[in-house]
């Protein structure tokens, strides 16, 4: 390895990154290349494992294409083995011959032509060398966007020419936008941490938010960022964590707040000089779908910034009269695809003027490219405030949580009773054993069951244990019957771990329900992949139609109807709980059984 | 090859007992009981209990005698005639692990060779393979794929010396999984035994016991004793069968460094869920470029695949211009501890494909 060139350090540093597990490793490996790496690079770095990821330029069937001719095999036997190796980027990089031996598309580029022959192209599509950076390389990638057909194909042709075996995997990972190196933000920004002597927490601070790669360099985003440059920029998300111990270990319940845990989209409102910002959890900017909930919030103090939850809203006050008439309909004759369909109709729920509504009908405000005004009638938006993060333009977030939420409160006050945003209300009572009964109210209220946060907890960044428990509901289940399976993806490739689900209707007929991925070990994958090859009796594709002989218990949050599902039900959150090796199909649970958790659901 | 006469029954033919020789009324490699088998290796796919009477190459002889205890077995040197029946047997150099071979069958003038496993380029270990022209050429497609390409055992080699060098200067065992007839010999007999001591598995030492009976040079090793942890023997090498990886042992060698060897570890997929630290390429079964080589080197019209992406590897050959088709066997199916083949039954497609109407004639 030359190792001269910022690419090689790149491809470097993800070879380093893929072999190993140790955490340890791999953050040290990173601080290296941190603290070693082109400036613009980094950065660039940074962006890719923050899921600032470059869109793809290439479509993959070009990639294909373009790949088996190169390497002078048929298409097909190109697409056989994509399967096998689970990964196109991957796949191509190992079909690829060495640079001297690639079939070459036209007869008039010889196979040592000099780079230069290809470096005027069209559009600032530019072509590299072998010393070129990441962030060359990248730049490039994203001119190609704007370029035709025969550009990027000679773009692509010329880096592979140009790159050794890892190298041109890395720029297949790149160029086909599915790009990750096993490093979550957190350990990136910890060997961040490392290689600059700043704090974890300032550098996680400055790197949230918008900004643009190509167009930051290091010192600024990292190194000395401007207080003003970025007026958007919200807080690093607290995260709780699962409660697995009875909630009694956690001592004086009066020590604790609790808060339902509702099923929306988690987010942060920014609001400053004069502007509103709404980001979600995942770090997206997504305050143009959610204009009704950016209304009033002028009546904020400029400098404020909140943390809760979005929420498809139903006012209660709109709809006074005669609440139980749709739960009186037959089951059997809900229409399945209503034109709007009816509320669920949800328990009232003490200090709120409305009511969530389930998380499918918010999909419908995050799925639709524009938000028109008959969406914004038909599913209206609400945010339950959980916390306040910064005050008049004061980061707050080391205050003890009981002030945060008196302050809250008080400056929520100050909106109108029809405001889009209003206090998630607090969950009072004296004993664990009360709020474990409040608890059981969480599924009528459309909740996943409660929050329990230390009364003294500041607002920590990322998943920091102790001070913040989820309290979820037992998943509700139900045993079910494979029908369909499929191979999974990356570390899965070779596994068959995609599996349908069905339950018997009254006639005996299994009816496909859910499909699941996730939840057993790759033991039990293996086991289940012999298996499925000797009980195969269809093909389709990449999908086996399997005996109908294997039991699972699937576990889920929740149940709901669903027009755009075959069986008009939809399952949230569904994964095996369990392989029920012990249980014959027969004794698998029915399609009545499913139809009586839904309405058990829907009370 | 010349015109052959042309004979009603087929020289071999696939039965659901394995490779038939009806002039000879003897099997290739057969994996249900029969009468006479005719091994191509010890590899326990390929050399299974329970046969009336064996017949391998000399050198493969000791460690299937090893292996299965006390069977009837006679032996023939490389490349020597032996008259059976209306047939003329001969075995010649596979390459995949020593005294491996493919079997040479001539039957009224017409010549089929079943390849068992083999590896074109040479491991300083095994008997190099050694090209066979034939009629009909029954090959293993283990690595059927062109994704399969292999680095020269060099490259591969000097790759593990700098592993197991940084393991060593970083006070950690550098533990290494690989198949114990064949890979961990292959291993042994090319690694730099200056970096360290070399401790080897109870499995692999059998094994190694017996090759450097039959006179086939190895480094020294040390056999792994409950008394030894990486305090004994800092800085070695440690050799074991895939399986015990990750086993009990190995906390007396803390901290350790874990890798393993096998064509697998060409797919990144695979390395991960291996879960080793590191996985080096190195295969006993040829790559994409060599099954095509050996193929066309062995002349054959007619060619039959076993062992691995066969129905992908049976298109190919028939876009090249071969007549081509499956042979279901249950090579590569079981026995975990085997060798590479056997991970084939974890892949799709490898040992899954529909069973071909048997009979070569077909
Ligand atoms: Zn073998
Ligand atoms: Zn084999």
């Amino acid at each position: 390895m030359t190792g001269s060139s910022g690419f090689a350090l790149f491809a470097q540093l993800f070879v380093s990154l893929d072999q190993t597990t140790s955490t340890t490793l791999k953050v040290q490996a990173l601080a290296d290349y941190f603290g070693t790496a082109p400036p613009a690079d980094r950065v660039w770095t940074i962006a890719l494992l923050s899921g600032r990821r470059p869109r793809r330029t290439v479509t993959t069937t070009q990639l294909r294409n373009w790949a088996a001719q190169c390497a002078g095999l048929p298409l097909w036997l190109v697409e056989e083995a994509y399967p096998v190796v689970g990964d196109l980027a991957e796949t191509i990089a190992l079909i690829l011959p060495a640079p001297s031996d690639m079939v070459q598309p036209t007869p008039s580029t010889p196979a040592d032509a000099p780079i230069t022959t290809l470096a005027t192209m069209q559009n600032g599509a530019q072509s590299l060398g072998p010393t070129a950076d990441l962030a060359d390389w990248i730049v490039m990638l994203r001119g190609l966007s704007q370029a035709d057909d025969k550009t990027r194909h000679q773009c692509v042709l010329q880096a592979w020419q140009t790159l050794g075996t890892t190298e041109r995997f890395v720029f297949n990972k790149l160029i086909t936008g599915g790009f990750r190196m096993g490093v979550s933000q957190k350990l990136m920004t910890r060997a961040l941490a490392a290689a600059t002597a700043i704090p974890e927490v300032d550098l996680a601070l400055r790197l949230m938010g918008h900004w643009d790669p190509a167009e930051v360099d290091f010192e600024t985003l990292v190194l000395a960022p401007d207080p003003q440059a970025n007026l958007s920029r919200p807080y690093p998300f607290y995260l709780a964590t699962q409660l697995d111990a009875p909630p009694q270990e956690l001592g004086d319940p009066a020590d604790w707040v609790a808060e339902w845990k509702w099923d929306g989209i988690r987010g942060q409102i920014v609001y400053r000089g004069g502007t509103a910002f709404i980001w979600s959890r995942g770090e997206e900017l997504i305050t143009d779908r959610f204009p009704d909930l950016t209304e009033m919030l002028d009546l904020l103090p400029d400098g404020t910034v909140l943390d809760g939850e979005i929420l498809a809203w139903q006012h209660t006050h709109k709809r006074p009269t005669n609440p139980p008439k749709q739960a009186e309909l037959p089951l059997g004759d809900v229409p399945l695809a209503p034109a709007t369909e009816p509320a669920v109709q949800a328990a009232r729920i003490p200090g709120l003027a409305g009511q969530p509504q389930p998380f499918a009908q918010l999909q419908k405000r995050i799925t639709r490219k524009s938000v028109s005004k008959k969406l914004l009638q038909e599913v209206p938006a609400h945010f339950l405030a959980y916390d306040l993060l910064e005050i008049q333009g004061d980061d707050i977030r080391t205050q003890p949580l009981a002030q945060r939420r008196a302050s809250l409160e008080q400056i929520l006050q100050t909106l109108p009773a029809d405001a889009p945003i209003s206090a998630s209300p607090l969950v009072q009572a004296n004993t664990w054993d009360g709020l474990a009964d409040q608890r059981q109210q969480a599924r009528g209220y459309q909740a996943e069951g409660l929050m329990l946060k230390h009364r003294n907890s500041p607002y920590q960044d990322g998943r920091k244990k102790g001070d913040w428990w989820k309290w979820k509901l037992d998943p509700l289940s139900i045993d079910a019957v494979m029908i369909y399976a499929q191979a999974g993806h990356g570390r899965r490739a070779n596994l068959f771990t995609d599996f349908t689900f069905a339950v018997a209707d009254e006639t005996g007929a299994l009816q496909p329900f859910t499909k699941a991925y996730s939840g057993l070990t790759d033991a039990e994958f293996r086991k289940i992949t012999a298996w499925v090859r000797k009980n195969t009796l269809e093909r389709y594709g990449p999908v086996r139609k399997v005996r109908p002989e294997l039991v699972f218990e699937i576990a889920f949050e929740g149940i709901q109807r669903s027009p755009r599902h075959k069986s008009g039900i939809a399952l949230r959150f569904p994964r095996m709980a369990r392989w029920r090796q012990d249980k014959p199909a027969s004794e698998a649970n029915t399609l009545a059984d499913l139809t009586d958790l839904l309405s058990a659901f829907e009370q | 090859m010349t015109k052959r006469t042309t004979s009603r029954t087929p020289v071999l033919s696939f039965t659901d007992k394995g490779i038939y020789c009806a002039a000879a009324d003897a099997f290739i490699d057969p994996w249900r009981p029969v009468d006479r088998a005719l091994i191509t290796h010890g590899h326990a796919d390929h050399a299974r209990p329970g046969h009336g009477a064996y017949l391998c190459t000399e050198a493969a002889a000791p460690v299937i005698r090893h292996r299965l205890g006390n069977v009837k077995i006679e032996t023939v040197p490389f490349g020597q005639a032996v008259a059976m029946g209306g047939a003329q047997l001969s075995y010649h150099p596979a390459g995949h692990v020593p005294g491996s071979a493919q079997i040479r069958v001539e039957v009224g003038g017409e010549v089929w060779v079943a390849s068992g496993d083999y590896k074109v380029a040479a491991d300083g270990l095994s008997e190099p393979f050694e090209p066979v022209s034939c009629h009909a050429f029954i090959s293993e497609c283990t690595f059927g794929l062109p994704v399969f390409t292999w680095d020269p055992q060099p490259t591969v080699m000097a790759e593990i010396n700098r592993w197991w060098a940084a393991c060593a200067a970083a006070g950690k065992t550098a533990v290494i999984g690989a198949y114990s007839l064949g890979k961990a010999q292959r291993v042994l007999a090319n690694v730099d035994t200056t970096i360290g001591p070399i401790l080897t598995h109870s499995a692999v030492e059998a094994t190694n016991k017996v090759l450097r009976a039959q006179g086939i040079a190895l480094p020294e090793t040390t056999q792994l004793t409950a008394e030894m942890s990486a305090k004994s023997h800092p800085g070695a090498l440690v050799i074991v069968p895939p399986s015990a990886l990750d086993a009990a042992w190995t906390r007396r060698f803390k901290p350790v460094e874990t890798a393993f060897a096998s064509g697998w570890m060409r797919l990144r997929g695979i390395r991960r869920r291996r879960a080793a630290d590191r996985g080096f390429v190195l295969s006993d079964h040829a790559d994409w470029p060599d099954l095509n080589n050996a193929i066309k080197e062995s002349g054959a019209e007619r060619v039959f695949v076993t062992h691995g992406y066969t129905s992908i590897f049976r298109r190919w050959l028939e876009s090249q211009g071969y007549n081509a088709a499956i042979v279901e066997t249950e090579y590569g199916d079981e026995a975990p501890e085997a060798e590479e083949d056997a991970e084939a039954a974890l892949l799709p497609d490898a040992s899954d494909n529909p069973p071909e109407p048997s009979g070569a004639g077909a």
